[in-house]
C-alpha cells in the first residue's frame, strides 16, 4: 500500500527521505500539475497559511517558483531578502528567524549560503522549514522536480541510468539528486574534470553505487538521461579549469552527441550558459526537457508545501 | 468491512443496489431528457473514491438501456476541503480528470453518502473553478442526515435516519470485494473527532 503521509515535518534534504516518501511527493505533484492547466490556476488549499520566503542568497527562478506555488495554493506569502534587510545591520540568523516567527507564520522557505542553515532554523522556530538551497549541501526541491521530469519521459526511475555532468564539487543539486535517485533505484554516474569532482563521495555513496568518470563519452554511453550542471562563472577566478571554451570541448554536450544517442534526454537546472555546458542547438533540441523542468518545479513545490503544511508530525 | 465495525443493520443488499441504480439512471434520463444529442450538454462527475465507481455504473446502465453515451469526469476535492487547519497530516490528493468542457453543461455530481454536506460544498467550489456549468445537481446513494450546510440531494437512493456516532458504509464490488450498504457503530467511536477528520466515504 502506498504511503499516506510524510514521516518528516521539514524538508531539509533528500538524504533522510525514503523511496516511499519521494514517491508520495511525486504522485501529489502530478495531481497539482493539473491545476496549472486550468483556466483558473488557483486552489484554496492553503488558505490562511502564511509562508515566508527567506532568501539570504540571490535567487530568481527558485524564489519565483516557490512564490507561484504558494500563490496557486492561496497561501499568504511574505518575501524577505538579505539585501536591504536587518541582516545587513548585523542581525543573526536566529534573531531574524525568531523575529519573523513572532509575527505568526506557519512555514519558512529558506535559502542560505551556509550548509545546515535550514537545519539550524528547525531548532529555533516552530514553523515547518523547506530548504531552497543551503550552500553546497542540498537543494531538495530541485532534485524532486528533476525526478518528476525524468518519470514523465522515461517512466519508472528503477534501473534508469542518469549521468550528471559538470561542477559536481560545488553543486547542491547533485547531492540531492544522488540521494533521491539512489533511493528510487536509479544508477548514477557523475562526470567532470578532476578539480570539479569531490575528493570523496562517502556521504553520498555509502556502498559505492555512484560511478565516477572523467570522460564525457563514458558518461553518455548507455545513459537514459544526461543532466548538465551550470558552470559557475563566479568561481572562474579560481582556475578550476583552463577556459570555458576548453570545458565545452571536453564536457559540453553537443549536437553530435544527440545524434549518436537517439534516446538520450538532456536536462539542466538552469540558468544555462549556452555554448558552455550545452551547445546552443542542444538547448533547443526536442529531447532537451529544460522547460518541462521549470513547469514541474511549481508543481513539486506545491506538493511539498501541501504535504508539510499539517500541524503535527514527528521528526 | 472494517473488522472493528459493529454491524447494526444491513440497509441494502446487492439486488437493492442494482435496482436503486437502475431507478436513478431512469430518473436522470427523464429529468435531463437525455437522447443521443444531449450527451453534449450533460455530464456525470464522480467524487473520489466511491462516487467514481457509482457514476461509472450509472453511465453503463444508461448506455445499456437507452444506448446513450454520457461523458464521465472524476473529481477529487482534497484541495478544496475546509478542515485543513484541523488536520495533523494532509490526506493523499487523488486524480481529478474532467475531459469535457463544463461550460454550459448540466452536471450531476455523484457520491456515496451525504452527511454534513461539506464534501459537496467542496465539490461545488471545485467545479466552479473549472468553468461555468449550466447547472449542478447532486446524486447520492444514502442520505444519512445531520447536515451542517444548506445543501440537499436531488437524487437520493435511500434516506436513512442515523445517530451521530454511527457510520454508513457503502461497499462496492469493484473496490471492496463486497456489495451493499451497512449501518455500523465504529469501535472507539469519537476517535475520528480527535484527529479532526472523518473517515473517507462518510460525509
Amino acid at each position: 500500500m502506498p504511503l499516506q503521509e510524510l514521516r518528516h515535518r521539514h524538508l531539509l534534504g533528500l538524504k533522510t527521505y525514503g523511496a516511499d516518501e519521494i514517491a508520495l511527493i511525486l504522485h501529489t505533484a502530478r495531481e497539482f500539475r493539473e491545476v496549472l492547466d486550468r483556466p483558473i490556476r488557483r486552489v484554496p488549499t492553503l488558505r490562511g497559511v502564511t509562508v515566508v520566503n527567506l532568501f539570504f542568497e540571490p535567487s530568481t527562478r527558485t524564489r519565483i517558483s516557490f512564490e507561484l506555488a504558494e500563490k496557486r495554493l492561496s497561501a499568504d506569502t511574505v518575501n524577505f531578502s538579505a539585501s536591504g534587510s536587518s541582516v545587513s545591520k548585523g542581525e543573526t540568523l536566529k534573531d531574524t528567524a525568531q523575529n519573523i516567527e513572532a509575527m505568526k507564520i506557519d512555514m519558512v522557505v529558506v535559502r542560505h549560503s551556509s550548509p545546515g542553515a535550514p537545519h539550524f532554523l528547525t531548532q529555533c522556530v516552530d514553523a515547518a522549514i523547506i530548504n531552497a538551497g543551503d550552500g553546497a549541501h542540498e537543494h531538495p526541491t530541485q532534485a524532486l522536480l528533476d525526478m518528476l521530469t525524468i518519470t514523465d519521459h522515461c517512466g519508472s526511475l528503477e534501473g534508469l541510468n542518469v549521468s550528471i555532468i559538470g561542477d559536481i564539487l560545488h553543486s547542491r543539486v547533485v547531492r540531492s539528486n544522488i540521494h533521491g535517485l539512489l533511493a528510487m533505484g536509479a544508477n548514477v554516474t557523475i562526470c567532470g574534470p578532476n578539480p570539479l569532482l569531490p575528493l570523496h563521495l562517502d556521504g553520498m555513496s555509502p556502498n559505492g553505487q555512484v560511478r565516477v568518470t572523467h570522460r564525457l563519452e563514458e558518461a553518455l554511453e548507455g545513459a537514459d538521461v544526461a543532466m548538465a550542471l551550470r558552470i559557475q562563472m563566479e568561481r572562474q577566478g579560481r582556475n578550476l579549469f583552463p577556459s570555458t571554451r576548453e570545458y565545452h570541448e571536453q564536457y559540453g554536450i553537443k549536437l553530435e552527441h544527440m545524434n549518436r544517442y537517439p534516446d538520450l534526454k538532456v536536462m539542466h537546472p538552469g540558468p544555462v550558459n549556452r555554448g558552455v555546458e550545452l551547445a546552443s542547438e542542444v538547448v533547443d533540441h526536442e529531447r532537451a526537457v529544460i522547460l518541462n523542468q521549470v513547469t514541474n518545479g511549481v508543481a513539486v513545490r506545491m506538493a511539498v508545501l501541501y504535504l508539510l503544511s499539517g500541524r503535527g508530525g514527528s521528526e | 468491512m472494517d473488522p472493528n465495525d459493529l454491524i447494526k443493520a444491513q440497509l441494502l443488499d446487492p439486488r437493492d443496489m442494482e435496482r436503486m441504480l437502475q431507478r436513478m439512471a431512469r430518473q436522470l434520463v427523464e429529468m435531463f431528457e437525455l437522447d443521443e444529442d444531449r450527451g453534449e450538454t450533460f455530464g456525470l462527475v464522480g467524487m473520489q473514491t466511491r462516487g467514481v465507481y457509482l457514476a461509472r455504473r450509472l453511465q453503463a446502465i444508461i448506455k445499456r438501456v437507452d444506448d446513450i453515451d454520457v461523458p464521465l469526469g472524476v473529481l477529487d476535492v482534497t484541495m478544496y476541503r475546509d478542515d485543513f487547519m484541523l488536520r495533523a497530516k494532509q490526506p493523499v490528493v487523488k486524480e481529478t480528470r474532467i475531459d469535457f468542457d463544463v461550460d454550459g453543461r448540466h452536471l450531476v455530481l455523484v457520491d456515496d453518502v451525504l452527511y454534513t454536506g461539506r464534501t459537496v460544498r467542496s465539490g461545488l467550489d471545485a467545479l466552479m473553478d473549472l468553468g461555468r456549468p449550466a447547472s449542478i445537481h447532486f446524486l447520492t446513494v444514502v442520505d444519512r442526515g445531520h447536515r451542517e450546510l444548506p445543501i440537499k440531494a436531488d437524487f437520493v437512493g435511500r434516506t436513512v435516519p442515523t445517530l451521530p456516532g454511527e457510520e454508513v458504509r457503502v461497499r462496492l464490488q469493484e473496490l471492496d470485494n463486497e456489495e451493499g450498504v451497512w449501518l455500523v457503530q465504529p469501535d472507539g467511536a469519537g476517535r475520528a473527532e480527535v484527529d479532526g477528520a472523518k473517515p473517507e466515504g462518510d460525509d
